[in-house]
């Protein structure tokens, strides 16, 4: 470590502290994760059970689950339909700035990459919101890069007031805050909060997140629960999966989630399964490669292990693993997706994070989920 | 022989009520003709009126909306989505829900007593979505409700009657409709609760997730008249698996 960086797991000033346990609670636990002692008989066993333990996820999630897959979708299916019926929930994101402190190097947005940034003067961003409101759709994620500079919490809660003129449900997808920046969005409109962790492995978050205020680890995993302490109505869980050791990775954020419900039973919990593209040419030869399998794996394993958790299902994944995922473990689908900053109402005043697999329109998108028998929701909150 | 059934001063052939929030909404009329349902629950948080699938569209208009207030953690938010729903014209009738725990989905009581004192204050036909517990309902009663709605079981369970007991001590002790409300996974679960007593039966999950939702409408329907008739009828004595010795313990009067 070069003498200069930050020590990642400590706090920075201004960052705030809060009082919990739950990070060391799954440090300690995906410490001792090996997952190459599962058998078959354990993935079986963990099949057969109503509610899964801590230890049957473990089991699902390993590589003696991967035959069992089919068995596993099935169950996941009944279980989706159990809490979620035929419901599937349709959203777009919105870019509105891509500035960035933070350099990670995995990210097409990182503070060292030159691309062309931009952020959308408000009159941009109403444009936006108004032609996104026009497909028919009552949800919106807005995204920044991380920016405290650029983009900073005002600039946000401005968007996020002008949001609420249009659509019911509001999430944002941001760098952290602390509680009283969240319960101030949550005034301005917002109610779900996403924050990914991009890898629960304290030693190789410190290896790709060179330089920023993300390089804290510890003031990420708390995001949420401050969310929480802010007033937010529901949080969203995931790892950059192929960044490390993925079965681990994806273990942790199980386990970040359910210790985050058992602690706010009233949160809402979904998980968001983004990942690193294998290398083409390199198939199967590296043990951390996400290729769909599995993806589907882990996307089942949370399903099993939290059945009332939400999934959302990425733009970045092809049209026919998305159509597929759908009612067997996915409940929210994006659509009408652009991924530069701005894009649907005007032309595109920044660069892409990353490419996107399925470009259809929040029209086709709630064709294909009629077409399989789905029911496509748009509106599934109510503010009061 | 009449067999009348009443819930806040408005009277129901069937009893039956539908709940709508996991349906295929273009399937939604087809259960209601095939169950005979005369009511059906909307989620407020659901409705996206004026714009797309808005679920109420998918209702026949002869139907009796019974809004519910899911997605209130608190009695003051079911109150406030109670207020909306009058706003929004679906009646005056309101399924009281409040939940704050995402993964069982259990009803809170106390915070369930306070918005229905409120609501029936304020003119609402009250129906409260409980968990069995006789001194909850009995608070119910008295803070205006116009029926209570026990649980079965853990919403979208299908486990069937896992409260049975209870229920039964608020239909012996319950001098309001008792209306089964969620976990009812079969007909004949359905079918039992009625025998019970019970007055009506709510249900989703069993019906909407059926590969047959029509034909499974219709099987609900019919097994909830079988259960209501055989209530009416009076039980005949079920026997255990020994026959019965005549007067084992008494007989030695005859001696």
């Amino acid at each position: 470590m070069a003498v200069n960086q930050l020590n990642h797991m400590e706090y920075m000033a201004g960052m705030e502290a809060i009082d919990s346990n739950i990070m060391d609670k799954v440090l300690s636990k995906i410490a001792d994760y090996d997952y190459q002692q599962f058998t078959g008989q354990d993935v079986k066993k963990a099949l057969a059970k109503q509610l899964l333990s801590l230890d049957d996820y473990a089991a699902i999630l390993s590589p003696a689950a991967l035959p069992f897959l089919e068995a596993m979708a099935q169950k996941a299916m009944l279980e989706t339909k159990k809490h979620f019926g035929n419901s599937v929930c349709l959203f777009t994101p919105l870019y509105i700035a891509n500035y960035c402190e933070n350099h990670c190097v995995y990210c097409g947005f990182n503070c060292q990459n030159k691309i062309r940034r931009g952020k959308l003067a408000y009159e941009e961003v109403e444009k936006e919101l108004r032609a996104i409101a026009a497909t028919g759709l009552k949800e919106i994620l807005i995204l920044t890069g991380e920016s405290r500079l650029q983009s900073g919490v005002e600039y946000i809660a401005e968007a996020v007031r002008l949001a609420a003129k249009y659509f019911s449900t509001i999430g944002i997808e941001i760098y952290p805050l602390n509680s009283e920046e969240y319960a101030y969005l949550h005034q301005c409109g917002v109610d779900f909060v996403s924050v990914y962790q991009e890898t629960y492995n304290t030693r190789k978050y410190e290896q790709v997140h060179v330089s920023g205020p993300k390089r804290i680890f510890p003031y990420r995993f708390h995001a949420q629960e401050r969310a929480l302490l802010g007033g937010m109505r529901g949080v969203s869980f995931g790892a950059l999966l192929g960044l490390d050791d993925y079965r681990k990775d994806a273990y942790a954020a199980g386990l970040h989630a359910y210790f985050i419900q058992q602690k706010y039973p009233h949160a809402e919990i979904s998980f968001s399964t983004p990942r690193l593209r294998p290398y083409i040419n390199n198939a199967e030869n590296n043990p951390n490669d996400v290729h769909e399998k599995q993806l589907l794996q882990v996307m089942l394993a949370y399903r099993l292990f939290m059945p009332y958790a939400g999934i959302t299902i990425s733009t970045r994944e092809r049209s026919v693993f998305r159509d597929h995922i759908i009612g067997m473990a996915a409940t929210k689908i994006s659509a009408g997706v652009r991924v530069g900053v701005g894009g649907h109402g005007e032309e595109e005043k920044g660069d892409e994070q990353f490419e996107i697999s399925d470009a259809r329109s929040v029209k086709e998108v709630h064709q294909m989920i009629l077409k399989r028998g789905l029911q496509p929701v748009y509106s599934d909150y109510i503010r009061v | 022989m009449s067999d009348q059934f009443m819930i806040g001063g408005q009277e129901f052939q069937s009893r039956f009520i539908l709940g709508s929030g996991k349906f295929s909404l273009e399937l939604v009329q087809a259960v209601v003709e095939n169950g005979g349902a005369e009511m059906v629950t909307v989620a407020l948080r659901r409705a996206n009126l004026g714009g797309e699938e808005n679920i109420i569209e998918y209702i026949p208009k002869s139907i009796t909306l019974l809004p519910n207030t899911s997605g209130a953690r608190t009695a003051e938010e079911a109150v406030r989505i109670a207020r909306l729903a009058r706003e929004m014209e679906c009646g005056n009738f309101v399924k009281v829900e409040v939940i704050r725990d995402s993964k069982y989905l259990l009803p809170d009581n106390y915070e369930t007593i306070k918005a229905t004192e409120i609501l029936a204050k304020e003119g609402f036909i009250v129906l409260p979505y409980m968990y069995p517990d006789l001194n909850v309902a009995r608070s119910l009663v008295d803070a205006g409700a116009s029926a209570v709605m026990p649980l079965a079981a853990p919403i979208g369970s299908n486990k069937g009657l896992s409260t049975q007991d209870f229920i039964q001590i608020l239909v012996d002790e319950i001098d309001l409709p008792i209306i089964v409300d969620a976990g009812i996974g079969r007909p004949s679960q359905a079918c039992q609760a009625m025998e019970m007593g019970v007055d009506a039966i709510m249900c989703n999950t069993a019906i909407a997730t059926a590969n047959n939702v029509a034909l499974m409408s219709k099987a609900f329907k019919q097994a909830i008249e079988a259960g209501r008739a055989a209530y009416l009828a009076g039980l005949g004595r079920v026997l255990n698996n020994q026959a019965e010795a005549s007067s084992p313990l008494i007989g030695f009067l005859e001696d």
